[in-house]
């Protein structure tokens, strides 16, 4: 038993140590690819962690969101920051060369931003020390009332019942960050260069598993990890892998369509939020023996929008636009 | 048997660790990302070991997750981001 | 300790070696397309071999399966990102190393 405690605590040990490293290295690293893999492998490692923690509904989503589609984003926009920089005649590297130059000038600047970092830092370090190592917070609360959530996982329960309005505002954000991309985004989208026959069969193997897995999340998020967030995560990715394999939506649902899609499911919640409202007085509270079928209805359509707005953000211009030829 | 997966599991963790050395060194980019793959599949075996320790099959969901998603990062590397224009730093 | 609980082990520490190979070949090896080599030991054996291992373990037929799954997509993924890792870098003239 020693042995074993000695072993799960160089283990994470080993995580916390990596994971510090990583974020160290990830932010105070001049050239903006490595930091853009080391902010990968960072998300890598922080599910790890995840687990360790014995919290696999977080770990999943940090997989899915964290280290899957953010990465395939950052590099993207790292591939279009560069192209922007070769147009103008500066390199990144010399870009990043001047940038670093005129950090190390400028070491009261540095300062004057750690400092509220470092104070909320140990705000919140005194914040945990001084919470009881045996306190339950709400999970009995949670534990109590799960009946009536219509679901038997109690992270949905969380996320899509009691606290249902948390979701609600995510997928708005996410809205918002395609409605600002494509308000500002002017040049055409990038057509992939050659078409690859061995990209090409990769992309339709994993399309039809990636549509096959996001069904899974979707459907097994009642009673275990999973869910929306997840499960949309996923079906963007298959838009990511058919955009990157040269596929294109077709113009015809490109417009109408494709906006339909991106707004369902923040205008399904905001319709549901409204009804409840009429119905029952107070947003979002679901009649118990209706909320089972309310949950599946929301998850599905914000499934469907996620995917939607994940796959638009990495194609970053308007699909309905022609493309750069 | 549980010890023996949890020094796997440290072993291949030491593993990582080392092929962080790969990241920072490069050359070129596709070294770079090679090690993230390298720290993807790596990942991909610890989550199932440890998923054996703990005795949870949500873990092989992560797992699954995982592998599928390193897979887009990984062609999201080579379509978009390693394209002609860096040619000059990494012919040389 | 049974003979399945022995041959999972010896499975298992077979991975991990080939882990190791692996990470120790994208250090070493001198240029991209070696490393690629060394990258997809670790990939296809290794992992495969872990997988084994743990499969001889598994309670159900239906994680035996998962595990299956997850190693034939690291494959299907690991192979065809290699090959085109490989056919970029030729394409973009990176040289190949001579002795």
């Amino acid at each position: 038993m020693e042995a074993l405690s000695l072993l799960q605590w160089l283990i994470d040990g080993l995580i916390g140590i990596g994971l510090l490293w990583l974020a160290w290295r990830a932010l105070f690293c001049p050239e903006l690819f490595k930091a853009i893999v080391l902010f990968i492998a960072f998300g890598l490692l922080m599910t790890l962690a995840w687990v360790r923690l014995k919290a696999p509904d977080v770990a999943l989503a940090e997989v899915a969101i964290g280290a899957g589609l953010t990465g395939a984003l950052l590099l993207s926009s790292w591939a279009k920051l560069r192209d922007f920089d070769a147009n103008k005649g500066m390199g990144v590297r010399e870009k990043n060369r001047v940038q670093s130059e005129q950090k190390t000038k400028r070491p009261f600047f540095h300062w004057l931003s750690a400092t509220p970092v470092l104070l909320m830092a140990v705000g919140l370090g005194y914040g945990v020390l001084q919470l009881s190592p045996y306190a339950t917070g709400l999970s009995t609360a949670v534990a109590e009332n799960l009946d009536a959530s219509g679901v038997s996982n109690p992270v949905t329960a969380v996320l899509l019942n009691f606290r249902a309005y948390d979701t609600l505002l995510e997928i708005a954000v996410l809205l918002l960050a395609l409605i600002g991309i494509w308000s500002l985004e002017i040049r055409p989208s990038v057509r992939e260069a050659t078409l690859d026959p061995v990209l090409d069969l990769l992309a339709r193997l994993l399309t039809p598993l990636l549509l096959l897995v996001s069904a899974y999340l979707l459907w097994v998020g009642a009673h275990a990890s999973g869910g929306a967030f997840q499960a949309g995560s996923v079906l963007g990715a298959a838009g990511v892998l058919l955009i990157l394999a040269g596929w294109r939506l077709p113009l015809s649902l490109a417009g109408l369509p494709l906006r339909i899609t991106l707004v369902v499911g923040l205008s399904t919640f905001i319709a549901v939020a409204v009804l409840m409202m009429l119905d029952r007085g107070q947003l979002l509270a679901f009649p118990p023996s209706q909320a089972s079928l309310i949950i599946f209805v929301l998850e599905t359509t914000a499934t469907l929008s996620i995917a939607a707005i994940l796959a638009a953000l990495f194609l970053g211009s308007r699909p309905d636009h022609s493309e750069k030829i | 048997m549980e010890t023996f997966y949890l020094v796997l599991v440290l072993f291949l963790l030491l593993n990582l660790a080392a092929g962080m050395w790969r990241v920072l060194l490069g050359p070129t980019a596709a070294d770079r990302m090679m090690a993230a793959q390298l720290f993807g599949t790596t990942a991909v075996a610890v989550l199932l070991l440890l998923g054996q320790v703990e005795g949870r099959s949500a873990l092989h969901d992560v797992a699954f997750v995982f592998a599928l998603l390193s897979a887009v990062t990984a062609v999201a590397f080579v379509r978009r981001a390693w394209s002609e224009q860096e040619k000059k730093h990494d012919s040389k | 300790m049974t003979l399945s609980d022995y041959l999972s082990v010896l499975f298992l520490l077979a991975g991990a070696v080939f882990f190791l190979a692996g990470t120790v070949g994208l250090l070493r090896f001198p240029d991209v397309y070696t490393r690629l080599h060394a990258l997809t030991k670790a990939d296809n054996v290794g992992l495969g071999l872990i997988v084994i291992g743990l499969a001889m373990q598994a309670e159900s037929y239906a994680s035996v399966g998962k595990l299956l799954l997850i190693w034939l997509l690291v494959l299907l993924a690991g192979s065809s990102i290699s090959h085109l890792i490989a056919k970029k870098a030729l394409q973009k003239g990176v040289r190949m190393w001579r002795r």
